[in-house]
């Protein structure tokens, strides 16, 4: 080890971060190059809002695909967020420690479960009873939604019970000598507090249903339509870039790429609020 | 001290695997309508040449045109009515042909639709099957994508086809059984050499899709199986495709659905 | 009228407990469904014949060398250019601008849908740079995906460590190479090791993008540069196609279990450093 002195390690990281960082910056770059140009070709208002999307015909309209997209998301919040705040108030707050202990990592174990077995188990369970429930073609935007919802449902429970945990147990203690019960401290005072890391593994759970490409291009049924109901079928942003990608050429491969743009815009507005909420946390220390 | 000695084990491990020991390598990318036989044939004929290496990709028609223009694989495979014009510079080989086969759930009662009730069916014009004669409920159109030999030479050969908005998307031959066999408001087309009894193939025009009714030129909905590739075949690449055109394979391949070349 | 608190609070018990319970359930309906059938498929012979008839019969070894193979490339690539950045960031350089926009970069492609990285690795390894289908396409593109949270988990591991440590260090007359070394990153290494296990996770459970790098060959890989398949990939084409459903089950329990061993052992290593500092 003495071949490398001090300044030659540094020297040698600061080549491992350069080149990673450049790696990651070519990426973004790529992205960026090759979606661009056609935004400014096609004119970006044609793109989004036009719900005419016939790549054959010259037609790039993504407007189908972001509803879809965005009501797919909004139900996934519905679903996910009420069930895996409400199971992280009851871990954190209402049961023993040891049950907590065992239940938020078999819980954490269970976020691995690849996306490929929830969509597997959308087409196979939830699809025919939507089927027989309410008519349709069962791969829908309703089945999309609850397939992501209890997808993120680990992601949202962990984080939340981890941002419940950390609120000062001072905090609890004051209310209840006061003589509140747990549940008026718990939602007068414990939520506020660690609403910040709440509202933030909500935000995370949107970030990866809106990513999420298998498992929707499963169940949601992949029509290039307006969803005019969830049980309509519809086209996620990132189901098109993958039912097309592997043929598309020339303005329509640069229309994929426009996609890219688009949700990597999403992904930046998302983070940006994630990280003002939990900046917020920081101040109300 | 051990952490390098590992690693260094792992990267000649590594070196030793890109060597891939001089084994010729061929790939074929495209149809998923070929794609099981394709793989079936590869088999076979890596059985004989254990030199040879052929992978077989899917991806649907376009991706086989597309991958043999830029490389990706050496063959393509494009089940289609008309080739493009991005496959101008490419050399095809009739390697067979497919019958394309409407198919509905089997508890749908329907046997029979005319062309004009086809059409009107995958335009959305028909929306519900008691419209045709069948049972109250919606008719859920599956379909497949844009870049799929299937779907091309299904809306070329019968015209006037643009596709309704809601029909179901679906990216291979195989899923759209699958999702037809699930589905009993359903109805979609599929490669004649993958039908079997989980869907029911429907008569067009009275005409049912059989080997004998597509070779007598009855039935319409055909179209050849093309392999591509950059120049004219030679090497191991011609050789894997005038195996595939040996009466023997040709055989095999009308015995499990599809029609000879001719 | 005022509801006596108690009440409320019972009542509030009641709704969320049910709430949780309604949660488990269905998370561990998913894995019973799989796993009870599944599970009898499993047996040597499954995990160690090769697949025939496109895998409506025979084993999924090819599949399981590719499955392993896939996230070891990855994670070779990725790990050391991840932890080595992360590193290089916190401890040689001041934060600035410049870092909080690096940081910023990373956390929104640690976030990016993994299609892109697909698309990506679609356009650049296999087309442009001609790699074709590989195992080398698809361990680099997989590398790229997981690289951002690998730098993400890893900063925020050795930003953990108190700055004391540091100090104590420093004032022993040690050089930053040698604190970085000798005591910030055994104290980081959980965190470190749990980055680098989730990445693994992650590119074992990623279909897209491998199929459109790496293809779905059913043989077994001889060279990097062989396409193969993934169990993730493998239970995707059989279940969709309706190839064979058994093996489907099948290949998706050994999936399971295997995605299960890997968070499994992440616990364990983490819990075993804990312990061992204690």
């Amino acid at each position: 080890m003495k071949i490398f002195g001090e300044k030659g390690v540094e020297r040698l990281l600061s080549i491992v971060a350069f080149s990673a960082i450049s790696a990651l910056a070519l990426i973004a770059l790529f992205i960026f190059i090759e979606g661009l140009p056609f935004l400014f070709k096609y004119g970006a208002k044609d793109f989004l809002f036009s719900s005419d999307w016939r790549p054959e015909s010259g037609k790039f309209g993504i407007y189908p695909m972001i509803s879809a997209s965005f009501w797919v998301m909004l139900g996934a919040m519905l679903v996910g967020a009420p069930l895996g705040i409400a199971g992280a108030i009851f871990l954190a707050e209402f049961t023993p420690k040891t049950v907590m202990h065992i239940v938020k990592p078999a819980i954490e174990l269970l976020a691995a479960v690849p996306s490929v077995i929830y969509g597997f188990i959308g087409v196979v369970v939830l699809a025919p009873i939507i089927r027989e429930i309410f008519g349709g073609p069962g791969l829908s935007v309703l089945a999309g939604a609850i397939i992501l919802g209890i997808m993120i449902l680990p992601t949202v429970i962990s984080i939340s019970i981890d941002s419940i945990l950390a609120v000062p147990v001072s905090f609890r203690e004051g209310s209840l000598a006061l003589g509140a019960t747990v549940w008026q401290t718990v939602h007068m005072l414990t939520i506020k507090a660690a609403k910040s890391g709440i509202v933030a593994s909500i935000i995370l759970g949107m970030g990866r249903a809106i990513g999420e490409t298998m498992a929707v291009i499963m169940v949601t049924g992949n029509s290039v339509m307006i969803p005019n109901s969830p049980l309509d079928s519809a086209r996620t942003l990132t189901a098109n870039i993958a039912l097309e990608m592997s043929y598309a050429t020339g303005m329509h491969r640069e229309a994929l790429f426009a996609t890219g743009v688009v949700l990597f815009i999403v992904i930046i507005i998302l983070n940006s609020i994630a990280s003002v909420a939990i900046r917020k946390k920081v101040i109300v220390k | 001290m051990k952490k390098y000695l590992l690693l260094f084990c792992f990267i000649t491990a590594v070196i030793f695997l890109g060597c891939g020991k001089g084994k010729v390598s061929v790939t074929l990318a495209g149809s998923t309508a070929f794609q099981p036989f394709a793989e079936k044939i590869a088999d076979e004929y890596m059985k004989a040449n254990p030199n040879i290496t052929i992978t077989v990709q899917g991806g649907g028609s376009a991706v086989g045109i597309q991958s043999a223009n830029s490389g990706a694989a050496q063959i393509g495979m494009a089940d289609l009515v008309k080739l493009p014009d991005e496959a101008k510079e490419l050399t095809p080989t009739v390697v067979a042909q497919d019958g394309i086969a409407i198919i509905v759930n089997p508890k749908n009662k329907i046997e029979n639709l005319s062309t004009e009730q086809l059409r009107d069916v995958f335009n959305g014009k028909i929306k519900n099957w008691k419209e045709i004669g069948g049972m109250d409920s919606p008719i859920t159109v599956v379909s497949r994508e844009a870049g799929s030999g299937t779907r091309s030479s299904f809306e070329k050969i019968l015209t006037g086809i643009r596709l309704v908005n809601n029909a179901v998307i679906q990216n291979s031959n195989g899923t759209i059984r699958e999702t037809v066999a699930n589905d009993e408001n359903s109805v979609g087309y599929i490669s004649h050499g993958i039908l079997n009894e989980k869907v029911k193939a429907l008569k067009i025009d009275n005409i049912e899709c059989t080997t004998e009714s597509i070779i007598a030129k009855n039935y319409i909905l055909v179209r050849p199986i093309f392999l591509l590739t950059k120049e004219v075949p030679e090497g191991e690449v011609k050789k894997f495709i005038d195996y595939i055109l040996t009466e023997e394979i040709q055989a095999m391949i009308k015995k499990d659905g599809l029609l000879p070349a001719k | 009228m005022r509801i006596p608190p108690k009440y409320t609070q019972m009542g509030a018990i009641v709704i969320l407990g049910a709430a949780t319970v309604f949660t488990v359930a269905i998370l561990i309906f998913i894995i019973i469904f799989v796993l009870e059938k599944g599970l009898p498929i499993l047996s040597f012979n499954f995990l160690f014949t090769n697949p025939t008839d496109m895998g409506r019969s025979g084993g999924i070894l090819p599949i399981l060398i590719g499955t392993v193979l896939l996230p070891v490339l990855a994670i070779i690539v990725a790990a050391p250019l991840g932890i080595g950045t992360s590193v290089y960031l916190v401890e040689f350089t001041h934060e600035s601008r410049i870092t909080r926009l690096i940081r910023f970069g990373t956390d929104c492609l640690a976030g990016v849908p993994s299609i892109i990285f697909g698309l990506f690795g679609f356009i650049f390894f296999v087309t442009i740079l001609g790699m074709g289908w590989s195992i080398m396409s698809g361990g680099l593109s997989l590398a790229f995906m997981i690289l951002p949270t690998i730098i993400r988990t890893s900063e925020e591991a050795i930003r953990s460590v108190p700055k004391a440590y540091r100090e104590v260090s420093f004032s022993l007359g040690a050089s930053r190479w040698q604190t970085v070394r000798k005591v910030v990153l055994p104290n980081a290494l959980p965190g470190v090791v749990t980055g680098v296990v989730l990445g693994v996770g992650r590119s074992i459970e990623e279909t897209a993008v491998v199929i459109f790098t790496a293809g779905s060959s059913l043989l077994i890989p001889t060279s990097l540069f062989d396409s193969t398949r993934t169990m993730a990939v493998h239970f995707y084409i059989l279940a969709r196609e309706g190839l064979s459903m058994d093996n489907a089950y099948g290949t998706a329990a050994s999936l399971i279990i295997a995605v299960l061993i890997v968070n499994l052992s992440a616990y364990w290593m983490m819990h075993r450093f804990i312990a061992r500092r204690n």
